[in-house]
């Protein structure tokens, strides 16, 4: 039970917004699709739910080809930027219209989570500011119950404590009911902690695939007198260099070898690596 | 509690569950959190959780009570002193002997002076 990305490619034009990407989400983990704006992040995502034609390669979803597949395709739900719904149509409509389109769609919980935000489920869909527009498309992707549930940018536009309620929510429905998450954001730090695995997207291309634990697990920084840091990486993957008056600071990926005298060793988090790495590509 | 140092959560999940055991928060016999509270009071990866709390069970600090959750061992409190006194011996004693000689400190001065620090701090 997985999604299958085979050699996905999309052009828009001239421009290449995906080149040759293969991927697979596997049953019931949370994935983190991180990425600059403009990485190809939402293109993945249009695809794979089929609102986006690939210009070559293909999407399979429990083996089956999305392309224009009803089944295939109610397994999966996008919560995206955009409003799948007519902008007339009032939120408890779009709620009975969601249910018709799937069926294990909770409504007494979308009700229940529209209380806890405070969403007012008579207004009309046109009429609900920024924050709440995002919120009610978060409720309808909490209570669709679909074995795969993508997020694109799912958190654009809330308050901070309406982030940390979504992300709550989100660990709740996981535990409760497993299924397939993936996460498609800019703003690492916040999710860095849920994400289980971690794909990494730029101009198109994956340049990471990997268990977030891993990720991490041989980069790290060491900093200290320049000429000290300086001799210490000269056999070493170097992906950023910082200094400050006399103080080095380089991010490194690699084993770490025997730390010379004078040198401080810290680990890296997601979003410095995640910096560090884009840096780096930016010089190449 | 917050996440705030660079160590892996899951070690400083296992910490903090220690830390519980230590201060009574969590007694023996008594149900920890579960997974799923964990994962969603911190915002973190059931995965994780589970790699932290499963720390205290290959030590026998925790067992796990089919169906009814993760429990506190009987005699983990004891057990987990015992760890912090050696632990307590390596970072601390050590370090003080081993700077004690750099000042030219004997062990009975030392021992004065550890006296001197009972008194002194309340």
């Amino acid at each position: 039970m997985s999604i299958e990305i085979k050699n996905l490619t999309k052009n828009f034009g001239d421009t290449c917004a995906l080149d040759d990407v293969t991927l697979s989400f596997g049953e019931n983990k949370i994935f983190g699709l991180l990425g600059n704006n403009g990485a190809g992040k939402s293109t993945l995502l249009g695809i794979v739910t089929d609102r986006l034609y690939p210009t070559s390669g293909t999407v399979e979803v429990d083996g089956e080809n999305v392309t224009n597949n009803d089944t295939a395709l109610s397994k999966v739900f996008l919560v995206a930027e955009q409003n799948m719904f007519p902008e007339d149509m009032s939120v408890k409509k779009a709620f009975n219209t969601a249910q018709l389109f799937y069926p294990d769609f909770d409504r007494a919980y979308a009700e229940k989570l529209s209380a806890k935000f405070g969403l007012n489920t008579k207004k009309k869909i046109k009429a609900l500011s920024t924050g709440y527009s995002s919120i009610f498309r978060l409720i309808l992707g909490l209570s669709v119950n679909t074995p795969y549930l993508l997020f694109d940018e799912p958190v654009l536009g809330l308050d901070a404590q309406h982030r940390d309620m979504f992300y709550r929510l989100l660990m709740e429905k996981y535990a409760e009911k497993p299924c397939t998450i993936i996460v498609s954001t800019h703003l690492i730090a916040e999710a860095a902690e849920l994400i289980e695995h971690t794909v990494i997207i730029r101009d198109g291309r994956i340049i990471r695939d990997c268990p977030s634990s891993d990720l991490t697990a041989n980069v790290y920084s060491v900093s200290g007198p320049g000429m000290l840091v300086d001799a210490y990486l000269s056999d070493k993957h170097v992906l950023t260099v910082n200094t400050l008056g006399g103080l080095k600071t380089a991010c490194v990926e690699g084993g770490t070898a025997a730390l010379p005298e004078g040198l401080v060793l810290s680990r890296v988090n997601l979003q410095d690596y995640f910096i560090s790495l884009m840096e780096e590509e930016d010089r190449k | 509690m917050t996440f705030q140092d660079e160590r892996p959560i899951f070690l400083q999940l296992a910490e903090q569950l220690e830390a519980g055991i230590l201060s009574g928060a969590y007694p023996e016999e008594s149900r920890v959190p579960s997974i799923t509270e964990y994962s969603v009071t911190y915002k973190i990866n059931p995965a994780t959780a589970l790699k932290g709390i499963n720390l205290l069970v290959d030590s026998g600090l925790l067992y796990k009570k089919r169906g009814l959750g993760m429990f506190v061992a009987e005699g983990a409190k004891e057990k987990l002193k015992a760890a912090r006194r050696e632990k307590f011996y390596a970072d601390y004693v050590e370090t003080l002997v081993r700077e004690a000689r750099n000042l030219g400190l004997g062990a009975s001065e030392l021992a004065e002076m550890i006296k001197r620090g009972f008194e002194d701090v309340d």
